[in-house]
């Protein structure tokens, strides 16, 4: 416990800092926070017109949005140090919660992911989506950076025990992109790039003995995604359909609420997981493109928070926030747009759905804590 | 750790930040680079994809033409109506709404499920035809996945049975199958129309984008029946069917100055509307389609041919005693020995012995070429689908026998409209005139066929069998002048004739002094105690025409007589 008696009567410099304006005051990013307000509203917009026009689906969707901005906005006075503090414990919760999913949890389409307690459902793997992050950053951050090869090896397995556990569920999707989360912290501390690269290597030169061990219906999922045509009634359906809606649409689209593939069924997941492909139709190239700048200014503030951070741990940690949440849009738009394998990843506060706006919010809010929160440990 | 060093380890990640996001900006290119080109390259392939999935051409059904009488009233029209089909390898079987559906078209839940499932891979299956846009509409509400509903019409017949055998009917489909529906299916039924229209993806049509062809009605057919004579002869037709117990009847109007047909109608007939229980008996439009004998009606165009041949005057009187006559070892009988009798007698009385000898001392042809200019043995030309033309043999000078039978109406054959057309050079000044079933704008040329002196002294005899002392007195019209000839026709059966089936029949022409109407009336096989045409037939006609020739404005012959006729009833 040394470090934290360091860290505690370590010289806290926001005294010395320029005025405290309101949004210092507030803890609260003032260009973050109104990104995210445009994205909130163009994805309501959007969904109106994806949900075929019902606007009960809206409201149910703006109150999941608001729930999520009160939770930014608490996040944001949490200190990071309280984050870190905090964070272990969330962690062994968090597993705790993984395992008893797997023992008691509920589900559909032979997958059990909810923990129904009483009153609601909940979802484990969204809580370990922000926690993971949080310990691997907090517990990296203890070493001299970049990490040895202990710190690197107990990492692993802070990251593969809840990946483990989710895939288990299974939730292929989302154990993907919680170890995502993780790694990138890895990155970010300063590991030699020759390890970087030998696992890389390691990873590409195991792929062709993956293609001999896979299942035959996973190859089929590849080859598939490799080309859609190939089974167009059976997996390929869905990504023939967006691309159709997407490429249908033109440069200026059909007009909102015009696009016919959409509005006539044609698109599958439309108000979920396929929902560009309602932007990409019916407001054209230039709507997705709007869209798409709107995430990378988002994404790009975020970079901006993590090169200002004032230590370790804030800079990795919101980093890998950052970048998980471009990965989200990327994957998304990606398997849309025929690049990437279909998997079930939601477009960030576009796609209707309850638990990944809060969990996103929660993220940002921890980034605008970060940055508003000046140094805990050494500048 | 020294503080240089964690200065330098935070340096690099600052700079391996800035590269990460070097990174993103490239895998950002990267789905720009495919949006773009999902855009541009692919755009115009995508486009037809988007089409081809929510763009159809649809039929669109043409309505069938109308059918009517001469004054536009209709005998058969389109009504609108759905047609509710199943896609069964789309059908969403689990859809809660099935048994709701299967109520509504009145089918067993069970069984519309079974059949649904026993054919998977069909993309097409009726399952009601014909139910009213109220029903579809229900169906339609259900919003099941693989159920569609098509706009179609169906044909109703306004005069059901009264009109049917001319008018026929159409199948399911709207092709005809009988009487003017089969015979003018081409002109009736049009071209059906090509629309653009924008469905989802269950198939059903969300808007009218543009019509690519308009629907082509088909045209409208104006027969030359006059629908108020059409039920005036139908209603009296049918009860003299039942009086008499009798097999079958015809009866034919016709315009004695155009040859249009103003009714036909037959006994037995069917409701074309509800097809279920039909008789196919009742199919039979046997004014057109069957043939018979028809005896005694021949003989006033017997007489015509004997005042053609110059050999005999109006005047001559021929002996017909002692009541029959013999040729070539066959006897010839009247009913009694009528003595001596003028040419208007042997109408009158329907002397078999007196048109024999009229006959045989004329040239061997003579009769018989008259009754083929008149029209019998030749096709009437109505395009009625079935139409007979009878049988009228060539007779040589040494065939005595089939010479005498025929002045009496035996060895021929002729269908009831024949036989009324057969009769309008006597009531058209000896013009014979074509028949038609359709409304004409014109009146037909005309063929003389005799002087129009023999065809007004025919007539006149004609008149004289409707009075007291002729074969059909019960023929007579109150207040108008009408004439005509009745037949008794013993039943040919296979191998000759027989004893106690026969046809009864009376043609007749009103009113004498303008003719007007040429009706012919035939019973087959009344086996009542009555079956002469006198007893049988006459009756129906006297009943129709009267009523025809008021309902026609014609002006009665006696306005004394007529009007207490009126009174009285």
């Amino acid at each position: 416990m040394s470090k934290d008696f360091h860290r505690s009567v370590s010289p806290d410099q926001s005294g010395l800092r320029k005025q405290r304006s309101l949004w210092n005051y507030t803890h609260l990013d003032l260009p973050l926070l109104l990104l995210l307000l445009a994205l909130c509203v163009a994805g309501l917009v959007i969904l109106y017109s994806a949900s075929g026009q019902d606007w009960a689906y809206v409201e149910r969707q703006a109150i999941r949005m608001a729930a999520g901005f009160a939770a930014l906005i608490f996040l944001a006075q949490v200190p990071p140090r309280v984050i870190m503090r905090v964070g272990p414990w969330l962690y062994l919760l968090g597993v705790a919660l993984l395992v008893g999913v797997i023992l008691f949890g509920v589900g559909a389409k032979g997958a059990q992911r909810w923990l129904a307690l009483p009153g609601f459902r909940f979802q484990p793997s969204e809580l370990m989506k922000l926690v993971l992050p949080i310990v691997v950053a907090g517990y990296i951050a203890r070493y001299t950076l970049p990490p040895n090869f202990k710190a690197i090896i107990v990492s692993l397995i802070l990251i593969a025990i809840p990946f483990a556990l989710i895939m288990k569920q299974p939730d292929l999707g989302t154990s993907l992109l919680i170890g995502a989360s993780g790694v990138f912290i890895l990155l970010f501390s300063g590991i030699y790039w020759r390890w970087i690269f030998l696992s890389a290597g390691v990873v590409a030169a195991s792929l062709p003995g993956l293609w001999m061990i896979m299942k035959d219906y996973q190859k089929q999922r590849v080859l598939t995604f490799l080309d859609p045509e190939s089974d167009p009634l059976g997996s390929g359906w869905n990504i023939i359909q967006s691309k159709t809606a997407i490429g249908s649409g033109g440069l200026s689209g059909k007009g909102f609420l015009s696009g016919t593939q959409s509005q006539l069924d044609f698109l599958p997941e439309s108000h979920t997981d396929f929902i560009i492909a309602v932007i990409g139709e019916e407001l054209g190239m230039k709507g997705v493109l709007v869209l798409l700048a709107l995430y990378l200014l988002i994404v790009g503030r975020g970079l901006m928070i993590a090169v200002k951070a004032p230590d370790s741990f804030s800079r990795m940690l919101a980093a890998s926030i950052t970048l998980t949440f471009f990965v989200y849009v990327f994957v998304n738009i990606g398997m849309v747009s025929g690049i990437l394998p279909v998997v079930g990843v939601p477009l960030p506060m576009v796609s209707y759905g309850g638990t990944s706006i809060v969990t996103l919010m929660i993220g940002f809010g921890i980034l605008m804590s970060i940055h508003t929160h000046k140094s805990m440990l050494r500048r | 750790m020294s503080n240089e060093e964690v200065v330098q380890t935070q340096a690099a990640k600052g700079w391996r930040l800035w590269l990460v996001f070097i990174a993103l900006v490239l895998i950002s290119g990267v789905i720009v680079a495919k949006m773009v080109s999902l855009y541009t390259a692919e755009q115009a392939f995508l486009q037809k994809q988007g089409d081809a999935r929510s763009l159809r051409t649809r039929l669109t059904p043409a309505h069938r033409g109308l059918i009517t009488d001469r004054h536009g009233d209709p005998l058969a029209v389109s009504a609108p109506v759905a047609t509710i089909w199943a896609d069964p390898k789309e059908t969403d079987l689990q859809n809660s709404n099935l048994p709701q559906l299967a109520r509504l078209l009145s089918l067993n839940p069970q069984s519309l499920l079974n059949s649904l499932k026993e054919n998977p891979s069909r993309r097409f299956m009726y399952l009601k035809r014909q139910v009213t846009p109220e029903l579809a509409e229900h169906v339609n509400d259900l919003n099941i996945r693989g159920i569609h509903v098509d706009q179609t019409f169906r044909r109703f017949y306004p005069t059901g049975e009264v009109s049917t055998h001319l008018v026929g009917f159409t199948n399911v489909d709207g092709k005809g199958q009988e009487g003017f529906e089969l015979a003018f299916d081409e002109m009736l039924h049009g071209e059906p129309g090509r629309a653009l229209v924008l469905q989802d993806r269950k198939g059903r049509t969300i808007k009218h984008l543009k019509s690519l062809q308009e629907a082509d009605p088909g045209e409208d057919l104006a027969l030359s029946i006059d629908l108020r004579l059409q039920y005036l002869a139908y209603r009296e037709l049918k009860d003299a069917v039942q009086t008499h117990k009798a097999d079958s009847a015809s009866a034919v109007i016709l315009d004695a100055r155009t040859g249009e047909v103003l009714a036909l109608v037959n006994q037995p007939s069917y409701n074309p509307n509800d097809r279920r229980n039909l008789n196919p008996n009742g199919l039979r439009n046997r004014a057109v389609t069957d043939i018979f004998e028809p005896g005694s009606t021949m003989k006033p165009i017997t007489v015509a041919a004997a005042l053609m041949s110059g050999d005999y005057q109006f005047e001559d009187v021929i002996d017909t005693s002692p009541g029959y006559i013999r040729v070539r070892g066959s006897s010839i009988r009247d009913h009694r020995n009528y003595g001596e009798l003028d040419m208007t007698g042997i109408i009158t009385k329907s002397s078999n012995v007196g048109v024999v000898k009229l006959a045989l001392s004329m040239e061997s042809d003579a009769v018989r070429n008259l009754m083929f200019n008149m029209g019998l043995g030749q096709p009437t030309n109505t395009g009625f689908p079935g139409e007979r033309s009878g049988v009228l043999p060539f007779l040589s000078e040494r065939q005595e026998v089939e010479r005498a039978t025929l002045s009496y109406g035996y060895g021929l054959s002729v269908t009831p409209l024949q036989l009324a057309q057969s009769y309008i050079p006597f009531a058209n000044r000896g013009v014979k005139l074509p028949v038609s079933l359709y409304k004409l704008d014109e009146k037909p040329k005309g063929e003389r066929v005799m002087p129009a002196e023999v065809a007004t002294q025919v007539l006149g005899m004609m008149e004289t069998v409707v009075t007291p002392i002729g074969t059909a007195k019960q023929a007579a019209v109150t207040g108008y002048r009408v004439g005509g000839k009745t037949g008794t026709a013993h039943k040919a059966v296979a191998g000759g004739y027989a004893e106690d089936a026969y046809v009864s029949v009376f043609a007749g022409i009103a009113p004498i002094s303008d003719p007007r109407i040429v009706m012919v009336v035939m019973v087959d096989n009344p086996k009542g105690q009555e079956y002469y045409g006198g007893a049988v037939a006459a009756p129906v006609f006297s009943r129709v025409m009267g009523g025809v020739l008021r309902l026609m404005n014609i002006p009665p012959d006696n306005w004394e007589e007529a009007s207490m006729q009126v009174a009285s009833k």
